[in-house]
């Protein structure tokens, strides 16, 4: 198993030892609660991912020797800090290619020279905002981007985030291995971004946050049994981009649209895990006050320039939370936030979004009408087969309904949506046999 | 840091020579050219011939093999290279994305490896 050396004596898997043992539960407190603000720090003077990353581990298993011995210092996030950088001055001169990290050495050299004359009682700077950006840069491979920030700002394990990825453990550290090495080798940088490249970057940001929240989704539905929620990580880590970066329009819109999503989680399955669609939901069971604070980020947000797809995305959920029940939903105004939608993420997939709010707004033939465009590209999504037999089945064409209940429960693998959709189709069919006089 | 741009693209992806366009792309490299001259990042830079004029040799078991024909038949070939001096890898995809060839085929940086 490739787990770290510190692994064995300090064990980041289990907080009841934690419990027990004061030394570790500190420890536990400072590295998973600072959610990656010691190493931000560290990679912040040694500008190499590795080194730091290896440095912290060693300062870790020192202070736990340490601390044990002489008791938790008095600053304890400085006293690692302080020696994490004398770790990694010693890995700097044991090195092969010392002359070419010189530069590195006596910058070390420096700032433990420094610790010691104030006794570092100030307070570490936060410099995770460049994290983030170092660990969604485009050039790492998108998983390999999700892996690196649950792992370096999430405070999740490789065990953890393999579990949320249903990938084998030693795969997953080998992934963050080679994307360390990769940061170090090919000079990425540890910055925040140029204005010229904000906007591309800020965006692979807030993707890598949005598909750990769609993760943690999927993770509910399986079988993975994971310490953490993902869906809050994913809320902790964009509520951490808009401390560190405030006023983004894009930020408070992804953060809007998670957390009014989110706030619905109860109603949307029954105890049993069946699917619950939002007509039917319980509105309330919907988590109000975090609503609210949907609510509020998204109409800030919108004030703001430029517009983009996440306040979009968050302005439809909130119309969707504002509703008093489904039939009082405003559909021309979500029908009207989709038009805007479409232009910036023109994908087949949030067509037939737009075409479920003109169902509502022009009635089901319209929708029937639009939706035939995207016959060929969504032929093997269910959610499509799903919509059209809706239509179908409100506009009355119950024989078509049933072909299309049919093909969407085909492609269904999720057991509560094929109920769900079986108990349409059997009224579909039995208006269908209606029709027919049978 | 060092890094190697290896421009990629299919043959015939760029404008036949004495052609208007051939003259307009010219420009366009000439001015690449310049831009990493002025910013002092260049350290030198290629074009190479078409791809029918390479050769490629290996030893096997102590015997030299000589064939006709590039390391691997795909359709983007190496066409050309740049090799630049940046500060960082941001840097380097800044300047790499200013080669016209990026915008028919493909460029490739990668970083030259550090001795010592």
């Amino acid at each position: 198993m490739a787990r770290s050396r510190c692994a064995r004596s300090w064990n980041w898997d289990s907080p009841l030892a934690a419990v027990a043992d004061p030394v570790a539960a500190a420890l536990n407190e400072i590295v998973q609660g600072g959610r990656g603000r010691l190493l931000a720090a560290l990679i912040a003077n040694l500008r190499d991912f590795q080194l730091a990353e290896d440095s912290m581990q060693d300062a870790l298993a020192s202070a736990l020797v340490h601390w044990r011995r002489s008791g938790i210092p008095a600053n304890p996030s400085g006293w690692l800090l302080k020696t994490a950088r004398r770790k990694a001055i010693d890995r700097l001169r044991r090195s092969q290619n010392f002359d070419s990290k010189s530069a590195q050495y006596s910058l070390m050299l420096k700032l433990d020279q420094a610790d010691a004359k104030e006794e570092s009682r100030h307070d570490i700077p936060d410099e995770r905002l460049r994290l983030i950006f170092t660990c969604c840069h485009p050039a790492l491979d998108p998983k390999t981007r999700i892996a690196l920030t649950l792992r370096t700002l999430g405070g999740l394990t490789t065990a953890e985030i393999a579990r949320a990825f249903l990938d084998k453990e030693p795969a997953m550290a080998q992934r963050l291995v080679r994307a360390r090495h990769k940061i170090v080798k090919s000079g990425v940088p540890f910055r925040i971004p140029d204005a010229q490249d904000w906007d591309e970057r800020l965006n692979s940001v807030l993707s890598v946050i949005y598909l750990i929240f769609n993760e943690g989704y999927a993770a509910l539905r399986g079988d993975r049994q994971i310490r953490v929620d993902l869906c809050e990580e994913a809320i902790f880590l964009a509520r951490l981009m808009n401390r560190l970066r405030p006023e983004q329009p894009e930020v408070e819109g992804l953060l809007a649209l998670m957390l009014m999503i989110h706030a619905r989680r109860r109603a949307r399955s029954t105890t049993s895990g069946a699917m619950i669609p939002i007509e039917m939901q319980d509105r309330e069971s919907w988590d109000r006050p975090l609503i609210a604070q949907g609510i509020k980020l998204v109409e800030t947000a919108l004030k703001r320039a430029p517009l983009g797809p996440y306040q979009l995305q968050a302005a439809i959920q909130a119309v969707h939370c504002e509703a008093q029940n489904f039939d009082a939903t405003r559909w021309s105004e979500i029908l009207g936030l989709y038009d805007l939608l479409v232009q910036f993420d023109g994908t087949a997939i949030v067509k037939l979004n737009r075409c479920v709010a003109l169902s509502y707004v022009d009635g089901p033939e319209a929708a029937l009408r639009a939706s035939r465009e995207l016959d060929g590209e969504l032929a093997g999504y269910q959610p499509y087969h799903a919509a059209q037999a809706a239509f179908y089945h409100r506009a009355k064409h119950y024989p078509e309904a049933v072909q299309s209940y049919d093909r969407a429960i085909e492609l269904c693998d999720n057991r509560s949506a094929v109920a769900f959709l079986d108990e349409k189709r059997r009224g579909a069919k039995k208006e269908a046999e209606q029709m027919l006089g049978l | 840091m060092k890094y190697l741009a290896l421009i990629y693209s299919a043959s015939g992806s760029n404008p036949d020579f004495g052609t208007p366009e051939f003259a307009a792309s010219m420009e366009e490299w000439n001015k690449v050219n310049q831009t990493y001259i002025d910013a002092g990042v260049m350290v030198a830079g290629d074009a190479l011939q078409d791809v029918a004029t390479a050769t490629s040799i290996r030893i096997r078991d102590g015997k030299q093999e000589t064939m006709d024909g590039p390391f691997a038949e795909t359709k983007e070939q190496l066409g050309g290279y740049y090799l630049l001096d940046c500060a960082d890898l941001d840097e380097a995809i800044k300047y790499a994305a200013m080669i016209p060839a990026a915008r028919y085929g493909t460029v490739e940086v990668r970083p030259i490896m550090e001795l010592g």
